[in-house]
């Protein structure tokens, strides 16, 4: 349960950090709350640690043209403090409190969350529910990508090698949007069975595959049941079959529903 | 690009200076190279909470936090918050309670009842962070230390 050996750069700028993420195995350290255990299990093994926690460029939330942009490095805890995201991400602020525990949120990431696009977490969910857009800066380039289209698989995203996801920029909330964020865990802060993401007529599972699923409905509920019992097949995992996601679905789609 | 480091904190108000490897914790820098073995390091992935420290008055897990980080920052562990008389009513309320059974946990138990007590937050969604079987003990342990004493 000891990490490998690696080399470590803590980078002052983007420009020398892109320099560092030149290199074949380098890996980008944010918070580390799922890197480092990932090295602990040795699950990883990469030759350099880049860690991005000195860009203080990258930790600010700002609500600029209805858009709230959200650093990379802004923490969990940031966020749960964070009046902006409260008034106008209400979505993201009932998601931070799901997110592992409080020692936990004081260093993880929102940009680390999005960028190893665990199927489980409750970040890309959102992101998707909220069509958030992502943005992706390498070393002589900016680019934005809508969420929906940067989660690509099990921990696989639209990041290149060499990328940094910098910023997430979500939508202001508007007056009469409907928002729910609802999820199943074994002990508050343990990794989801399912969750739900809602923002109006867009629902995001997570825990439901190999990353946020997404359906989009309305009308009346028992249709809504419907169409998630026809389209939505979750994988089993150790605990739960997928009989049982499937079912613990359907609970969390009626309580988001009537949220 | 260094194999080495050389790392400056100041830990329980003291400052000391070491070099380290990149890949050590802060948890085993702590208990290995300052000898400072209150802190335990449990699961080794931030699971069990008995590694919990404060950095720059947060807690975190000392296994989820490599010694390199804590770079330039304050860390406070049980030792320090135990000397500094901090913790004092936190430990009694835990002893009059019982709220402990083996006390491997207890450290971490410690500093996140202490964090939470601080912060004033909704106590089962912040005690599900640390992994201990007594959690009905800690509860009112807590209550009763956060509770202006009579006394």
């Amino acid at each position: 349960m000891k990490a490998p050996a690696f080399a470590y750069a803590k980078p002052a700028s983007l420009e020398e950090a892109f320099g560092y993420l030149a290199h074949p195995s380098a890996k980008v350290l944010a918070g580390g709350q799922s890197l480092i255990p990932s090295l602990n299990m040795r699950l990883s093994s990469p030759e350099l640690l880049v860690d991005i926690t000195g860009l203080k460029v990258l930790s600010n939330i700002e609500v600029k043209d209805q858009v709230v942009r959200i650093g990379a490095l802004v923490t969990h805890a940031q966020l749960e403090k964070s009046v902006e995201v409260r008034t106008h991400v209400p979505l993201l602020a009932q998601a931070v409190p799901h997110v592992a525990h409080a020692a936990i949120r004081n260093r993880g990431t929102i940009g680390g969350s999005l960028a190893l696009a665990d199927p489980a977490a409750e970040y890309p969910a959102v992101a998707v529910a909220l069509e958030a857009v992502l943005v992706i800066q390498g070393r002589n380039s900016e680019r934005r990508i809508v969420a929906s289209r940067f989660f690509k698989g099990l921990f696989e995203t639209d990041l290149k090698a060499g990328e940094l996801l910098v910023a997430a920029e979500f939508p202001v909330a508007r007056a009469g949007d409907k928002s729910a964020f609802v999820e199943l865990a074994r002990r508050h802060g343990d990794y989801a069975i399912i969750g739900l993401a809602r923002h109006n007529g867009r629902f995001a599972f997570l825990g439901a595959g190999d990353r946020p699923v997404l359906f989009s409905l309305d009308g009346n509920l028992a249709k809504a049941k419907e169409a998630l019992r026809a389209g939505l097949k979750p994988s089993a995992d150790l605990y739960h079959s997928s009989a049982a996601k499937q079912h613990l679905a359907g609970v969390l789609l009626e309580r988001a529903w009537n949220a | 690009m260094e194999r080495m480091m050389d790392i400056t904190l100041t830990v329980n108000g003291t400052q000391v200076r070491h070099r380290v490897e990149p890949r050590e914790h802060l948890i085993d820098f702590l208990r290995e190279k300052l000898g400072l073995t209150g802190s335990h390091a449990g699961c080794e992935h931030g699971v069990c909470g008995a590694c919990t420290l404060r950095v720059n008055g947060e807690i975190v897990r000392g296994c989820l936090m490599l010694a390199v980080q804590a770079n330039g920052c304050r860390v406070d562990t049980i030792e320090g918050l135990s000397d500094s008389g901090e913790l004092a009513r936190l430990q009694k309320a835990f002893h009059e309670k019982n709220a402990l059974q083996c006390g491997f946990c207890t450290p971490g138990m410690l500093l996140a009842a202490q964090d939470l007590i601080l912060k004033d937050k909704n106590l089962h969604e912040r005690k599900s962070g640390n992994t201990f079987p007594a959690i009905t003990a800690v509860a009112p342990a807590t209550r009763r230390s956060s509770t202006p004493s009579k006394r």
